[in-house]
């Protein structure tokens, strides 16, 4: 499927009256890889909610390619925008390969079965995240990392032109991390990737966009918005940034409390 | 990290050996025959199997087998085994089938089709329709009030269970679990004052579950419901699996997951009340028939409900067939079996998910 132009416009959600997402508005190119971070609360998650339709915007709207996501039926939602989300678990006995193949539920009416396209499918993302092994093994005594890739695999298999990652390197490895977001951006597809290291965020991304109290508060290439005055006020630790000469990847350091104490509140 | 031609080679060492699906499948058909045969075999007068097989062959066709036996056999198998037989099997059927569709709508596996309430409100109905002695309907008074009850039960549990057009889970089970509390204690009161020794006894046996003298008229009805929802929740099985994966993922894959939960929950409580309306309150059928089908077959629906479907029929047939048959002449109430069964099972499959 074509990687597809998202647009978000003006989107607030309120949930028992406290605004979690206010008046946020994204754009993502098709193709774009756009980072999402934040601090926690910053409303990250609840944003991208929105867009997989798990939670309904109190205001605003959501288009891709122009159709507004909450007025087309949920199935062909789900063939054109993929969702990874944080890493659920469920106490039955479905195998890894059960779970993928739910990716292939949206193309699917009643009583049709899965084909040999189907089967293809799925042991194709299996593969591409490094799991074909683990096809019949119970998704539950998956380790954390495994199940995240299963997650991932499950949202190739959906075969969609847009992507939705909510932390999807959390569990993973420094090397699947690598693997994981430099699979996203070969696939080509438009992807909005909610993330908590901003060196990946940098270093995978076009874009960063900068959440904070559930408004935006930077958007722009990596290079401009990770600057040390963003982190000190986003997320009121003291950094050094360095940018790499070649690749002008932006690089943080953190510099620990022990040694250098700013004025103004601690961060806890 | 992609090694695509080798795939099916890593597949091929990966794969957990499991037994045939279709050998399973053949295997509990065989089961729920041969369970059927003992059924109608056992009994007061006991007949040999092939005195069975020729009666029942004989009654779909006369050309099939010839009659050897006696006119009182015959009846014995038609008239009076083969529908409480059958009963005992759409009974069993329903009960599994339900139970595995409500653990994957309220996401827990401890979930049990008596858990909506929907059995304590059947009890009601036929409780008021006993103590009263009401016979309006003739035969038919009992269950159609016990489906009433049942009915009620539902409304009620689904509005408790609704806020603001949505229906959580935990919501659900809470007032599923309060609506029977409150209506199990009505029924109580119903039986402790009626003040007649005879009608409290057929009450409280109705309320322990039985099949005793089911007649054929009593079959048609539970078993249409239970084939029509069966194939309505073979139509769902996909879904069915979202809902496993979590609600935000089933959203993400499509599911309008409150509009579907709550007409899949319809659909459930219609079936577990027609069964309930003839069979009485039979626990922990609906409970453990879904946990073994999944160790044998896996969770996936597509392959798990007919299973299901097939391992209740077999398992309330015998069970049925120990209850008649264990302290012959008496008859003992077949949900005390399946609840001295089901009490240890669930203790295990708790301490089991404990341990992982």
């Amino acid at each position: 499927m074509k990687p597809a132009a998202l647009r978000a416009e003006n989107i607030s959600v309120m949930v028992g009256g406290r605004p979690l997402v206010q008046d946020v508005s994204l754009e993502v190119a098709p193709g774009e890889v756009v980072a999402l971070v934040g601090p926690n609360g910053a409303g990250k998650s609840t944003l991208l909610r929105t867009f997989y339709r798990a939670v309904r915007p109190t205001s605003g709207r959501i288009l891709l390619d122009g159709d507004d996501i909450w007025l087309m039926p949920g199935k062909l939602l789900a063939r054109r925008l993929a969702a990874v989300l944080q890493e659920a678990s469920g106490e039955f006995e479905l195998t890894v390969y059960d779970v993928v193949a739910m990716g292939r539920s949206p193309y699917k009416r009643a009583f049709q079965g899965d084909d040999a396209d189907d089967r293809e499918i799925v042991l194709g993302s299996l593969d591409a995240l490094d799991v074909v092994r683990l096809a019949d093994a119970p998704f539950d005594r998956l380790s954390g990392g495994e199940k995240q890739r299963v997650l991932i695999a499950r949202a190739l298999a959906q075969r969609t032109g847009t992507m939705v990652l909510d932390e999807p390197t959390n569990h993973l490895d420094l090397r699947h991390q690598l693997d994981a977001l430099r699979l996203v951006r070969r696939l080509g597809v438009t992807a909005v990737v909610a993330l908590h290291d901003l060196n990946l965020a940098a270093a995978f991304c076009d874009r960063i966009c900068v959440l904070n109290a559930g408004r935006p508060v930077a958007d722009g290439p990596p290079a401009e918005v990770i600057t040390p005055e963003l982190l000190a006020e986003v997320y009121q630790v003291t950094a050094e940034v360095s940018v790499d000469p070649d690749t002008k990847i932006p690089q943080v350091s953190v510099v620990p409390e022990l040694f250098h104490r700013p004025t103004g509140e601690r961060p806890c | 990290m992609t090694r695509v031609a080798e795939a099916p080679a890593a597949l091929a060492g990966a794969r957990r050996i499991r037994v045939p699906y279709t050998l399973v499948l053949t295997l509990l058909g065989l089961g729920v025959g041969a369970a059927a045969t003992a059924a109608i075999a056992v009994g007061s007068v006991p007949l040999p199997p092939g005195d069975v097989w020729g009666i029942l062959l004989h009654r779909l066709h006369p050309a099939l087998a010839e009659p050897t036996w006696t006119a009182v056999r015959e009846t014995i198998v038609l008239d009076v085994r083969l529908p409480r037989v059958l009963l005992c099997g759409v009974v069993g059927a329903g009960l599994s089938v339900c139970g595995m569709a409500l653990q994957a709508l309220v996401r827990n596996p401890l979930a049990d089709p008596m858990l909506l309430g929907v059995s304590s409100g059947a009890t009601v109905g036929a409780v008021l329709v006993l103590v009263l002695g009401v016979t309006l309907l003739g035969m038919f008074t009992l269950p159609v009030a016990a489906f009433c009850g049942a009915f009620l039960a539902l409304v009620l549990v689904y509005f408790l269970a609704r806020s603001g057009g949505r229906m959580t889970t935990v919501r659900l089970v809470l007032s599923g679990v309060a609506t029977a509390e409150v209506l199990s204690a009505i029924a109580g009161y119903l039986v402790i004052t009626s003040g007649d020794p005879h009608k409290t006894e057929s009450a409280f046996r109705w309320m322990l579950g039985g099949l005793a003298g089911t007649t054929w008229d009593l079959v048609w009805i539970p078993a249409s419901a239970v084939l029509l929802g069966t194939a309505v929740l073979l139509g769902v099985s996909r879904p069915l699996n979202l809902l496993l994966a979590g609600e935000e993922a089933a959203a993400s894959l499509g599911l309008n997951v409150h509009r579907f939960r709550a007409t899949l929950f319809v659909v459930v409580a219609l079936m577990v009340g027609a069964v309930v309306a003839v069979s009485g309150a039979i626990g922990f059928v609906g409970l453990m028939m879904p946990h073994m089908v999944r160790l044998l077959v896996g969770a996936d629906h597509r392959r798990a409900l007919p299973a299901v479907a097939l391992l209740g029929a077999g398992f309330l047939i015998l069970t049925d067939l120990a209850a008649r048959s264990l302290i012959a002449p008496e008859e003992i109430p077949i949900g005390i079996l399946t609840a001295l069964a089901g009490g240890p099972f669930f203790l295990w499959l708790m301490r089991r998910r404990a341990a992982r």
